[in-house]
């Protein structure tokens, strides 16, 4: 694969984790525990989907570049296909709507259900404090893209963590039943940490070529800060260490075929239309 | 002060515009038609959050999903803000969700119906939003003090909610013929909600005349619906869209449109709980309420051990 | 009769004019109630902006940053609980502010200087 596709599909994991998160902290909205925290979460997904479209409309100009055949090779999606054939160049939506589930490379972690407030916290927290991470690494990448996305982002997931942090310590050190909810709910998810640091051929090339994220600095950050937040919790890190992964790669769990299904819907069924 | 009846001094103050505060005296009455109002007006922006956060999941771009969850977080504010505002009353958020899933307290009807497709959300923007601002407008002069403040915050919010439900419908309008069908479509099942919502007509409201008396409204059902049909007219003309109202034709004697007889045999019986969506709508709100309960006792129960364990009484 | 304290409301009832409304009793484990004060620019005073629930002062603050400064609206944040806030009664009225009136003297309008000395 060559270095274009391999930073297309890097910038690819990295909107694509956005765009099914808020997909996901989205359902909340209308559902919250309390008013106050349903306006919270809502603001925090309004951070993603900003993050993300900058991030698809870098992609479009990146896709409009590549030839047919790089196109062919990246995407299978007669829809998109479409969209050239007509001479138009691809827009942000034309990339989050009308790719299918094997063409998007989130993690798994983020299309997992929300299940209820545990579940979700700690789904946010793994993923602000992965965020941080990253986007204090990206800050100084030599794409000039990623590095305003991540200097934007970072003051946004600076305040994601510090939420999500407190909510895991609230539950876990809250009542008896906040604290079971809490820990099993960490270690139902535990199994999908291991991919945000699980190198995929785009991480290499894209730590290699000077504007990626190195992933083992990064988890070590991030080792460092969950277990910092479980101390305070009371929470213990599960001892289980088998990883699943696939998501960078475009093999999902079922979840995101359903997800895409609701999302994509009306641009499916009303084809090249202007919303 | 002593001197002074009380009831006097309140009359007085109503007389000359000067608002009542939380702490001044007012008359029993008045304190339970505030709580009513005020509380009904906050689940209705609650519940409202339903028939939208509906498509959030589904908005055609991430522009729109943006802007969506953007207005109905507003939504969710809005209630925040009228049940603070019930609150100096002397009822609490939770007795005022206790009422609201007892089934006991009301909300607007509109919400009882169901958002069957993306043009809904262009056209609950456009009438349902429209119709509300020009309730609420006049209420941020309302005689009750946090009661016009929080309207004069939920105002300025407001005025986003309805163009972005303009905007939508006009990108359908000027779209293909199967979105300007939706567009249509939309029109023709929200309209005569809409014009519902303002209530039953002056001779059937009930509390309409003490209301204006206490200045709590300021203008009558029937004014502000008279209105309202002149505006959206004129908006229908724009986007090019037909009114679903054979009825409605203009009458240059009184200077208004006339318009046709509006179901109030519906409108009593969604109210009663005979709507598209009632007990949806009210499931959904008991079943988010019910599986926070844990999430909240957890919080309250963090906060206390760190107080003691400050050494300050929670 | 337990008593408990809002915004507004707290004290005697009655002599604030009326009887509760006849509601199920206070959830003793509802969050308490915050009052929010948000300093919208640099340079002027914080301002009572509304109020909210919260858990914790922490939570307090944060839910003030995302329910009142959602449009830009603030710099800084205060919160208070709600039962701390002491406030003038309605009936002291006339004793606390009334007396104020008469003392035309401690306005700079109430002394003529001569137009020749300009400003002062």
């Amino acid at each position: 694969m060559n270095q274009n596709l391999h930073q297309l599909n890097y910038i690819l994991q990295l909107a694509d984790n956005l765009l099914i998160h808020a997909q996901r902290l989205g359902e909340w909205c209308g559902h919250g525990p309390i008013l106050e925290q349903d306006i919270a979460l809502t603001n925090t997904c309004l951070d993603h989907i900003g993050a993300t479209r900058s991030l698809y409309q870098y992609a479009a100009e990146l896709v409009n570049q590549l030839t047919p055949l790089e196109r062919q090779t990246m995407f299978t999606s007669p829809a998109l296909e479409q969209v050239f054939t007509k001479g138009l160049p691809a827009k942000e939506d034309d990339i989050a709507y009308l790719r299918d589930a094997w063409d998007f490379k989130n993690v798994l972690l983020v299309e997992q259900p929300n299940e209820d407030w545990a579940y979700t916290i700690a789904k946010c927290f793994f993923m602000d404090a992965y965020h941080l991470a990253l986007y204090s690494a990206l800050k100084s990448s030599n794409n000039s893209v990623l590095a305003g996305v991540a200097d934007k982002s970072l003051k946004e997931v600076k305040y994601h963590l510090k939420w999500s942090s407190e909510w895991v310590i609230r539950l876990g050190d809250g009542t008896e039943e906040s604290h079971e909810r809490m820990q099993t709910a960490i270690n139902e998810r535990w199994a999908y940490t291991g991919e945000l640091f699980q190198a995929s051929a785009a991480d290499v090339a894209a730590m290699e070529a000077g504007y990626g994220a190195d992933l083992c600095a990064l988890q070590t950050t991030w080792n460092a800060q969950v277990q910092s937040v479980f101390t305070l919790a009371k929470l213990s890190i599960p001892d289980n260490s088998w990883m699943q992964q696939g998501g960078k790669e475009g093999r999902h769990t079922e979840h995101l075929g359903y997800i895409l299904a609701e999302m994509q819907y009306l641009q499916r069924a009303y084809p090249g239309m202007e919303w | 002060m002593t001197a002074i009846n009380h009831q006097e001094h309140f009359d007085h103050k109503i007389d000359n515009d000067i608002t009542i505060e939380p702490r001044d005296w007012m008359p029993d009455d008045y304190r339970k038609t505030l709580i009513r109002q005020i509380s009904q007006h906050a689940h209705s922006e609650v519940v409202g959050m339903l028939p939208e956060g509906n498509w959030i999941t589904r908005a055609p771009s991430l522009r729109r999903k943006a802007v969506l969850l953007a207005k109905v977080q507003d939504e969710a504010g809005h209630g925040l803000y009228l049940y603070s505002a019930a609150e100096t009353l002397g009822i609490t958020r939770d007795q005022m969700y206790e009422q609201l899933h007892s089934g006991k307290a009301k909300y607007s009807s509109i919400f009882n119906y169901p958002t069957i497709t993306w043009a809904d959300m262009g056209a609950i923007g456009w009438l349902v939003d429209g119709a509300a601002i020009m309730n609420q407008v006049p209420l941020c002069r309302t005689s009750y003090g946090p009661y016009a403040r929080a309207m004069v915050r939920v105002c300025k919010e407001e005025s986003f909610h309805q163009r972005q439900g303009f905007e939508i419908m006009m990108q359908l309008c000027k779209g293909t013929a199967a979105q300007k069908k939706m567009a249509q479509d939309a029109l023709n099942r929200w309209w005569w909600p809409a014009l519902m919502m303002f209530g039953p007509t002056d001779d059937a409201s009930p509390h309409t005349a003490r209301s204006m008396r206490w200045r709590i409204k300021r203008f009558t059902n029937d004014e502000l619906r008279q209105k309202m049909v002149d505006v959206t007219v004129e908006q229908a003309k724009v986007l090019g869209l037909t009114m679903p109202d054979p009825d409605l034709k203009w009458n240059e004697a009184r200077g208004h449109y006339d318009f046709g007889a509006i179901n109030w045999e519906e409108f009593n019986n969604v109210i009663k709980g005979n709507g598209p969506c009632n007990k949806e709508r009210l499931n959904t709100r008991r079943k988010a309420w019910q599986e926070g309960q844990w999430v909240r006792d957890a919080a309250l129960a963090y906060a206390r051990k760190q107080a003691s364990a400050d050494g300050t009484p929670a | 009769m337990q008593t408990f304290f809002r915004y507004g409301d707290y004290g005697d009832k009655d002599s604030t004019g009326g009887a509760n409304a006849s509601v199920n009793p206070v959830n003793q484990n509802e969050w308490p109630l915050w009052e929010v004060f948000i300093r919208s620019k640099a340079g002027l005073d914080h301002k009572h902006a509304g109020s909210l629930h919260a858990a914790d002062a922490r939570m307090a603050i944060e839910n003030a940053r995302d329910v009142y400064t959602r449009r830009n609206e603030g710099v800084s944040i205060w919160v208070v609980e709600s039962k701390h806030i002491h406030a003038t009664l309605p009936d002291e009225q006339e004793e606390f502010f009334e007396p104020a009136n008469d003392k035309v003297y401690r306005h700079p309008t109430f002394y003529t200087i001569p137009d020749e000395v300009g400003h002062m």
